[in-house]
């Protein structure tokens, strides 16, 4: 079933939303960019500007510069904002430590999350980032735009923020970097009124979801991961703007193994898409791959002199499960030993190519070190369909929540939780059986748990029985 | 640290208008800020909010979590927006003068 939107986009138009003119937003010359100097002397920062990769600090002097020339009511924050961060940054640089103050609580009404308060701990050196909020930003799914969408977002960003961003937070939201308290409602309200556009997660809710670039433009997708990570976003959003939960909670969706989104690191419920039926084989672009006619990984190794390619030795040899063969010059897969690593579909994605009948696995429990070590998520779900409206999804995720809620610490992800109960426990708790793709190998030690109701006779034993056998 | 002026007494607070000094805080300090968290009037269930806020804090020196505050008022998180427009921490904890939530917010 294709995407269906459930309400229409609202379409932009730059030319009716945009603030600045065209002189104001060219507003330097590179003559003038040369010469220019911020407020403050930034020599260590100033090292960063050399070297070949993109330099964060010239690209912050343009910005510094550019709203030096802009006229100051033409902007609701201090103009300085970025002389002034420059500036901090380079006494942190001095001191080897950070010159923000512990925490801040700011925020936008009827939401819970969405903003993270930042104050300086040095605002009289540093008036204008005195404030230095961070507004987190629901991204569209992948990240595709349309100029017109961030040229409105970037006016309105030097009109009430910083000018400055991150795109994108490791989570996926657009980052406003850097506004004053006063700014936020007129800020959220420019985003929704204006720009159709709602604000992230932060706090201990659901964090914005994110996705691979799925299969608006990649083959080896097996779901569609943004009509999924758009749905779940929208279905969820009471639970994204209203912490509601123990801790933090994360979706990630991953098109396939691959893990473009690293959603088995980095999610506490990772989607995984694959396959269960065979893996698609074009013999005749195998021939072609073997004859040197097109050349392995896409050609991503091309910077180096490999030798012509050797599918034994590339391919065959290097399958995890040894499940490939080449009969008589045609590559056979032995399927039911394959573990869909793709791997001879990543060496030759045009002759190979993931099944048909395909849908996710689901991974729990990835997270950080804190408190407990680090973790990746466990295999869980083998293998679920999904096709829109998920209902299927939405079931067993709310039998997640509803155990995390009820069982969770203060402060417990989810992942410790399973680790505290132990993975029979949530699997009850979520309506699973156990299964043997649920371990990667079974446990050593023999201290076994038994239900009472598991073991003939039960627990309630009397010792005067048992010396009937047994003497003292 | 800046001040407020509740009936005479300066109070102190943070940049985030949270009271620094939980024992410095009394009634009028709640109604002082509801202005400021987009409430009109306290009724009884912002009272029975607030005085289960401080009489947890109290007794455990933290602040509950908000299942369990929904579970032991009885009121649903979306009520609680309605009483508390900017939510249970910014809103509910700083009404009743507890110290300012903190974490991966
Ligand atoms: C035929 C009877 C028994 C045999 C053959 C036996 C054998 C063993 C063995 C081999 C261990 C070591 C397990 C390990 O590698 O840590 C062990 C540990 C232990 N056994 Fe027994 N045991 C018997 C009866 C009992 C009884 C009747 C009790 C107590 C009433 C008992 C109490 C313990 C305890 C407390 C440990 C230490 C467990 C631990 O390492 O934390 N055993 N036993
Ligand atoms: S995770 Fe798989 S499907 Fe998604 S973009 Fe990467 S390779 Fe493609
Ligand atoms: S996907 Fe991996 S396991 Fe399966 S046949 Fe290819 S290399 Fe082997």
């Amino acid at each position: 079933m294709a995407f269906e939107p459930k309400r229409e986009e609202k379409a932009l138009k730059y030319e009716e939303l945009r603030i600045y003119t065209d002189e104001e937003l060219k507003n330097y010359s590179e003559e003038e960019l040369k010469n220019f100097k911020i407020k403050h002397e930034t020599p260590a920062l100033d090292e960063l500007e050399k070297g070949p990769w993109p330099s964060f600090v010239a690209d912050a002097k343009r910005e510094a510069l550019h709203r030096k020339k802009l006229d100051a009511d033409r902007m609701m924050t201090d103009k300085d904002a970025v002389d002034d961060l420059l500036g901090q940054l380079q006494l942190s640089f001095d001191h080897g430590e950070t010159h923000w103050k512990h925490g801040g609580i700011v925020g936008v009404f009827g939401y819970g999350g969405g903003i993270i308060g930042r104050y300086s701990d040095v605002p009289e050196k540093f008036p204008a980032v005195a404030h230095f909020h961070t507004i987190r930003v629901n991204q569209p799914a992948s990240k595709f735009y349309n100029t017109d969408y961030l040229r409105s977002l970037c006016d309105l960003w030097e009109y009430r923020g910083s000018g400055l961003m991150n795109l994108h937070g490791s989570t996926g939201d657009i980052i406003l970097l850097g506004t004053t308290t006063e700014q936020l409602e007129p800020i959220f309200k420019d985003l929704t009124h204006v720009m159709d556009t709602d604000l992230g997660g932060s706090g201990s809710n659901l964090r914005t979801p994110s996705c691979c670039i799925g299969k608006a433009r990649c083959e080896w997708s097996c779901y569609d991961t943004q009509a999924m990570c758009y749905e779940l976003t929208q279905y969820y959003q009471d639970e994204l703007h209203r912490p509601a939960f123990p801790y933090k909670f994360k979706f990630k969706f991953d098109g396939c193994p691959n893990g473009c989104v690293a959603s088995i690191a980095r999610s506490d419920m990772s989607f995984i898409g694959t396959w269960k039926d065979e893996i698609r084989i074009d013999q005749e672009a195998v021939k072609a791959y073997m004859a040197g006619d097109i050349v392995p990984n896409g050609g991503a190794h091309k910077g180096r002199d490999w030798g012509k390619f050797d599918i034994r030795k590339e391919v065959i040899n290097l399958c995890p499960t040894k499940c490939m063969s080449l009969e008589d010059g045609t590559l056979k897969i032995d399927n039911e030993n394959c573990t869909r690593c793709m791997h001879c579909i990543n060496v030759m994605p045009r002759a190979l190519k993931p099944g048909l009948d395909t849908g996710v696995s689901i991974l729990f429990g990835a997270k950080a070190p804190i408190l407990e070590g680090a973790q990746m998520a466990t295999l869980t779900i083998p293998f679920m369909k999904v096709e829109p409206p998920y209902d299927n999804l939405k079931e067993l995720i709310e039998k997640v929540w509803e155990f995390w809620m009820e069982e969770g610490k203060n402060r417990e992800r989810l992942g410790e939780l399973i680790q505290r109960f132990g993975l029979p426990k949530f699997l009850e708790a979520i309506g699973v059986p156990p299964a043997p793709q649920m371990v990667r190998a079974p446990r050593s030690n023999p201290y076994i748990f038994w239900k009472e109701e598991d073991v003939p006779g039960g627990w309630d034993r009397k010792i005067e029985d048992y010396r009937k056998i047994h003497k003292r | 640290m800046p001040t407020i002026n509740v009936n005479g007494a300066d109070i102190e607070v943070d940049e985030d208008g949270f009271i620094v000094d939980p024992d410095s805080w009394n009634e009028d300090v709640a109604k002082y800020f509801a202005a400021q968290e987009g409430i009109k009037e306290l009724n009884d269930d912002h009272w029975k909010m607030i005085n289960y806020l401080r009489d947890y804090y109290k007794q455990f020196q933290i602040a509950p979590m908000i299942r369990k505050l929904c579970k032991e008022t009885g009121m649903s998180l979306k009520y609680v927006y309605e009483l508390f427009p900017s939510g249970p921490a910014k809103g509910a904890c700083k009404l009743a003068g507890l110290p300012k939530p903190t974490g991966c917010v």
